[in-house]
């Protein structure tokens, strides 16, 4: 048997070019793929380098920014009598996250339990498109649904207990906008878990309730809880919600009928206002974004730890 | 069959006494969707005795083992018309099971015959949980009972001495062959009657193999052992009886030794010389 001609005469194209453009290929990947560390260490130089116009002023101390209980960067013109305690702040954004969590973590996980292990495909084909038409609603809109919905059903049941601006209408719209992001990934985290350990589980007299429960919520546990961190980063750093319905004044309490400005609000407030470029209440924004930085990186980082943790002794 | 008298041991003698039926199928039909996977099969399957299902893929031996304990519930499309019983026992007063009634509690059913699946199966936690996951879920035991139950599977299930000093341990870092022993666990500590097993070595490696089948032949003399395999040695080796099924049909089913060597058919003549499957 004869070769082919093609084979027979060998002509085979140069191999240099396709050498040199692999290699061409490979230092552009790695080029976009610096670009990220490149952004981020951008941003940490700029609030580094802005936040000390504010910590470098007479008017501040690291222990009264972090320990004082009030905040009046806005409402002082005069620097002299000026508080800067992040606290209060630190108290809005924590109340309205808490209520969110309280809303999205427990419908997201139910949620995705339902759609994973129970729900008929039909039901699904429904259910999946109507979260992602949560997921993209605008958070402008969501903020107006919480002043314009939200509150006032809440003061018409509370007899008008909760004020206009209020930490929980806007907590509750911040937790509908993390619900889609619970649901989708811990339900991803679920239909991940092999079918064998389910059939294992009705092998042994397991209900199907007593099989999502008992083994693939606990075998899809790093997931769902990566899942939570996430959420909970996303709720914390939520900007134009808390911005509309949370209100504007900074308050150090635990009650959820007040108003409640977060470290974003107080962000939007202060580039909004009239203040200064260059003032110490101005460069206090920085301040602000820094510690709301340290504190999503912290969370990125302990999601990290649980997800290895949990992987270790899970495969 | 009633004439066995109560006073033999059958733990200790299960080789001398006559075969006694404790699972009758009869004129069993059994579908998934539109396609036939199971025809007029009738069959009875001996108590405390290996019975092997063996014949080539497709052939509805794995379809008729996942309805001996309804496994196939989860199975969209399944379904099975037919008689298949679990049929009730002269020496104690328990009644016949109906397995194919839709309105069975399939809970108790799966507690009285368990399976074994042919990729070992632990679930991501420790060893102790994954045996004493059964237990908790059907019964209220004290922790000490719990133990004893505990430690009493494992060693049942020939897996006890090497996995004792690694109890809370992740199952999941045990060798395949281990994994399986502690699935065989998990299955016994509920109290099973009727040990199903589908392929229960087909992803382990020869020695593993070897471990597990002379725990088959042991467990026998406890349970009743039903085991689907594409070995034939496997199936030479540890059963007492063999059905050979094709294309969902019941060839031919008798003593293991009969079937391998004087087989009446021609196609399982065919089939365990290594001809076709």
């Amino acid at each position: 048997m004869t070769l082919p001609k093609s084979l027979q005469n060998r002509e085979f194209r140069s191999t240099r070019w396709g050498v040199l453009s692999e290699r061409l290929i490979v230092i552009s990947l790695a080029l976009c793929a610096t670009a990220t560390v490149l952004i981020t260490i951008g941003i940490i130089y700029m609030l580094i380098t802005q936040s000390a116009g504010f910590f470098r002023s007479d008017a501040v101390t690291m222990s009264g920014f972090l320990t004082d209980t009030e905040w009046t960067a806005l409402q002082s013109k005069d620097l002299a009598q000026a508080k800067f305690g992040i606290m209060p702040l630190l108290s809005g954004t924590f109340r309205v996250t808490l209520i969110a969590m309280i809303i999205s973590l427990p419908l997201g996980l139910i949620t995705a339990i339902y759609l994973s292990e129970f729900a008929s495909a039909k039901i699904r084909s429904w259910l999946k498109p109507t979260l992602e038409i949560i997921a993209g609603v605008p958070t402008v809109v969501l903020g107006y649904f919480a002043i314009l919905v939200i509150s006032p059903s809440l003061q018409l049941f509370s007899d008008g207990a909760f004020s206009t601006f209020n930490a929980t209408s806007a907590g509750i719209a911040v937790g509908i906008l993390c619900l889609p992001m619970v649901c989708s990934l811990s339900e991803d985290a679920m239909r991940a878990v092999p079918r064998s350990l389910r059939e294992g589980a009705y092998g042994l007299g397991c209900t199907p309730f007593e099989t999502s429960v008992k083994v693939v919520v606990p075998a899809a546990l790093s997931g769902i809880i990566s899942a939570f961190l996430l959420a909970f980063s996303r709720a914390i750093g939520e900007t134009m919600v808390v911005a509309l319905a949370a209100g504007t004044l900074p308050t150090m309490t635990l009650d959820p009928t007040q108003q409640a400005q977060t470290m974003t609000g107080f962000i939007v407030e202060m580039i909004k206002s009239e203040s200064e470029y260059g003032t110490v209440q101005y460069y206090s924004l920085y301040a602000v974004a820094v510690t709301l930085f340290t504190i999503t990186f912290l969370m990125t980082l302990v999601g990290q730890i649980i997800r290895r943790r949990f992987k270790e002794s899970y495969q | 069959m009633s004439s066995v008298t109560p006073a033999i041991d059958s733990e200790q003698n299960s080789d001398a006494l006559p075969d006694q039926t404790l699972i009758h199928i009869e004129k069993l039909n059994a579908w998934y969707g539109d396609f036939q996977a199971i025809h007029d099969l009738s069959l009875d399957i001996p108590k405390h005795k290996v019975t092997a299902f063996i014949g080539p893929s497709g052939c509805g031996k794995s379809t008729l083992l996942k309805w001996i304990n309804r496994m196939n519930d989860v199975v969209p499309g399944a379904r099975a018309k037919g008689r298949l019983a679990i049929t009730g026992d002269a020496s104690n007063d328990h009644v016949e099971i109906d397995v194919l009634d839709p309105g069975l509690d399939v809970v108790g059913l799966r507690r009285k015959v368990g399976i074994v699946f042919q990729k070992p199966n632990p679930f991501p936690k420790s060893i102790y949980d994954n045996v004493a996951f059964g237990p908790r879920l059907h019964m209220k035991t004290s922790k000490s009972e719990l133990d004893e139950l505990v430690e009493w599977s494992l060693q049942k299930a020939a897996v006890w001495d090497e996995v004792k000093d690694r109890l809370h341990g992740p199952a999941l870092g045990l060798s395949g062959g281990q994994q399986q022993r502690l699935c065989i666990a998990r299955a016994i500590a509920v109290g099973p009657e009727v040990l199903l097993m589908d392929e229960p070595c087909s992803a382990l490696d020869p020695s593993s193999t070897l471990a597990i089948e002379d725990l088959i032949f042991e467990l026998r003399t406890q349970y009743t052992i039903v085991i689907v395999t594409h070995n034939m040695q496997q199936a030479s080796r540890c059963s007492d009886k063999t059905a050979f099924f094709f294309e969902g049909r019941l060839i031919e089913a008798g003593p293991t030794e009969q079937v391998f060597t004087r087989p009446q058919q021609k196609q399982t003549d065919d089939y365990v010389r290594g001809k076709f499957g």
